[in-house]
């Protein structure tokens, strides 16, 4: 399952969210979570990986959740996407 | 005696001994190693160590500063237990008989210098982040000492090349008095935090830290960004008496943050701040802001490539109302063209942008842009006390054709049982002449006005505000403009409404009495303004306010007005 999101925050994707994702991601241990931007997929458990995203305003983010209660996790992280501010999802 | 300049970072002054806190050297010297499994053993201890350590002051400044500081400390751990750091270190210790310090520093680098590569100047500023966290725990391996900020016990001033995060969450107010930096900027990490402890800073000097010996006395001037070293007695006690002013100023200013803004002769006015994004709100509610006078909604439609959906702009005014908790919100519907242009719109140039299509000129042709930013405004209205402000207006037409577009949509989101505030003020930005002379007609329609002064004086004077050529016709003191804005101010009395004021002009300390005077029910600012302005309406009186108005209509040019004024002053 997947979601993709436009970044709208000005500082793009920066430690304070991409600690929550990470966080969230962290409480699924059933599922493998993914962030794929620019042709590079990267775990979500790791804030290193997910920062070297690079993401910025802007730019597209697919978040994919495999697993068990891989609905749920990605409905969490979509939740935390909204409610950071970072983004919007995009059709 | 020496004086360094570098960036105010941090306001207020302070004088005392000069602390050097220096890094020990991280330079890792033995590469290779003989037994792997000891040296996974070290790593795992000093990793562990480490995040004991930063366990303690997580909790530490979460208690002293708040958990939105201690949050960067959650990212430090989760950097500690990333398999994407953790597993290459292990593999190479197993792997490659390195010593654990070796195979750290190898990997960390490789990420400070992808971080250091990063298009974006925050990312970039992530760096700072992996190597203050390979820092610690490399001070584990190397056996080195650091000492820890939190165990200065005497008062000082801290004298560094760099403060990391950790570093500036564990100073203590009650000893450290300042610090001082060779790097850094406003917005670095040491820069925010001195901010938020209070503490006065100055950092970017570049070579501070090679002039100054520990114990040599200091003077932080965070206000003029100035350290001076081994100053003269006579310095000391002007530079003594400039942190007691500052000191009296701050006390002053925090004692008016929650309280309302009266003067003298106790007449209530309203200092509101003005906004962007809904980031700015923290800043309002810090300086003691009333209400948000003006939020400027240009900025959920620039830098992308297409227009904010329904969603994304109800998710802003939402949170802006709820962080305002239930103080006024004045939001301004999009005021595009003229300067501030969409790309994706794809509008044709034109001579005069300033003349032109723009804000609700263009939100009435255009009704599929208006009607979305005004169904998101409706849906966000029940959060708090939102008003609505169509800027640019000329003519009463153009208000009447805003308005009934928003009943509309109003109607149809509660047909489809979306509920929606019954009490949104309606107001509109005086900001063209025309409107202005008619302000006694617009006042029985509309709710409010705000008087945008940028361009009413831009409209007034004919002078285009962009135009450096014809800049010295940028008058907010011409006796001209003060009379429109009585217009408008004493039409609005008269139907019983209330004006505003968002332009530059609100919060300009020499408009200020003048305003005050003539009768102005709310002031919106730069939010820095806001204390200021507040202990400046405090010693006037109004009464007399009202008569340096009246003379002040009578003058002849800007001049006169701006020396009546300062005749008074204060």
């Amino acid at each position: 399952m997947e979601k993709t999101f436009r970044i709208t925050d000005e500082d793009g994707i920066h430690a304070r969210p991409a600690t929550a994702l990470v966080n969230t991601a962290n409480k699924f241990k059933e599922s493998e979570a993914f962030a794929e931007s620019g042709g590079r997929k990267v775990t979500l458990k790791s804030i290193l990986g997910v920062l070297s995203l690079g993401l910025e305003k802007g730019d597209t983010l697919t978040l994919s959740v495999e697993g068990g209660q891989a609905a749920e996790a990605l409905q969490a992280l979509t939740d935390v996407m909204i409610s950071e501010g970072l983004g919007e999802v995009h059709a | 005696m020496l004086k360094i300049t570098g960036i105010a970072a941090s306001a207020g002054v302070a004088i005392a001994p000069a602390f050097k806190l220096e890094h020990p050297d991280y330079t890792v010297k033995q590469q290779h190693a003989k037994d792997s499994s000891a040296e996974l053993q070290r790593f795992e201890e000093a990793l562990a160590a480490s995040v004991q350590e930063l366990e303690a002051i997580k909790e530490r400044t979460q208690q002293e500063l708040g958990a939105k500081k201690a949050e960067i400390f959650e990212s430090h751990l989760l950097i500690l237990s990333d398999p994407e750091l953790l597993t290459p270190v292990r593999d190479k210790i197993a792997n490659e008989l390195v010593t654990a310090e070796f195979a750290l520093d190898e990997t960390a680098k490789q990420f400070i210098s992808m971080f250091e590569n990063m298009k974006s100047a925050y990312l970039r500023e992530r760096a700072a982040d992996m190597r203050d966290v390979t820092k610690r725990v490399l001070t584990h391996l190397l056996g080195v000492k650091y000492v820890n900020p939190a165990e200065i016990s005497t008062e000082v001033i801290v004298v560094a090349e760099d403060l990391t995060p950790s570093d500036t969450a564990q100073l203590n107010r009650q000893f450290v008095k300042g610090f001082t930096t060779n790097i850094g900027g406003r917005t670095s990490h040491s820069a925010i935090m001195a901010r938020s402890l209070e503490i006065p800073a100055v950092v970017g000097t570049k070579d501070v830290l090679s002039q100054i010996e520990s114990g040599d006395l200091l003077i932080v001037d965070g206000l003029d960004g100035e350290v001076i070293i081994n100053p003269a007695p006579e310095l000391v006690a002007e530079y003594e008496a400039k942190r007691d002013r500052h000191l009296r100023q701050i006390e002053e200013w925090k004692k008016l943050r929650d309280l309302p803004t009266v003067s003298r002769d106790g007449v209530h006015v309203e200092l509101a701040a003005n906004i962007g994004t809904p980031n700015d709100v923290a800043g309002v509610l810090e300086n003691g802001g009333e209400g948000v006078g003006l939020y400027r909604t240009e900025f959920l439609y620039m830098g992308r490539t297409e227009l904010p959906s329904e969603d994304v702009q109800f998710q802003a005014y939402k949170t802006v109302l709820e962080k305002m908790e239930g103080k006024p919100v004045v939001v301004r519907t999009l005021d595009i063209g003229g300067d501030k242009e969409l790309p994706y719109l794809d509008l044709p140039k034109e001579m005069n942008p300033f003349l032109g299509f723009r804000a609700v000129r263009l939100c009435l042709d255009r009704q599929d842009i208006f009607r979305t930013q005004l169904r998101a405004l409706l849906r966000a209205s029940v959060y708090g006390n939102l008003r609505i402000m169509f800027p640019m207006i000329a003519t009463l037409d153009e208000f009447r054709q805003a308005k009934a577009l928003l009943e509309e949509e109003k109607a149809k989101l509660v047909g489809e049982g979306t509920a929606v505030s019954d009490s949104i003020q309606l107001g509109i930005m005086v900001e063209i002449p025309s409107t202005a002379v008619l302000a006694d007609q617009f006042a029985q329609e509309v709710d409010f006005f705000s008087i945008g002064t940028n361009d009413l004086i831009q409209y007034t004077m004919a002078a285009d505000r962009m135009n450096e050529r014809v800049s010295y016709l940028y008058q907010p003191y011409n006796p001209a403009i003060l009379r429109l804005v009585k217009m408008v101010i004493d039409a609005a009395h008269k139907e019983g409404r209330w004006v505003g004021m968002c332009g530059e002009m609100a919060g300009d300390a020499t408009a200020i009495p003048l305003l005050l005077g003539l009768g102005l029910d709310e002031f919106s600012m730069s939010a820095t303004s806001i204390l200021p302005a507040r202990s400046q309406i405090s010693k006037l009186f109004k009464a007399e306010m009202e008569k340096l108005a009246a003379e002040a209509l009578q003058k002849r040019t800007a001049q006169e007005v701006v020396e009546l004024v300062q005749a008074i002053k204060q």
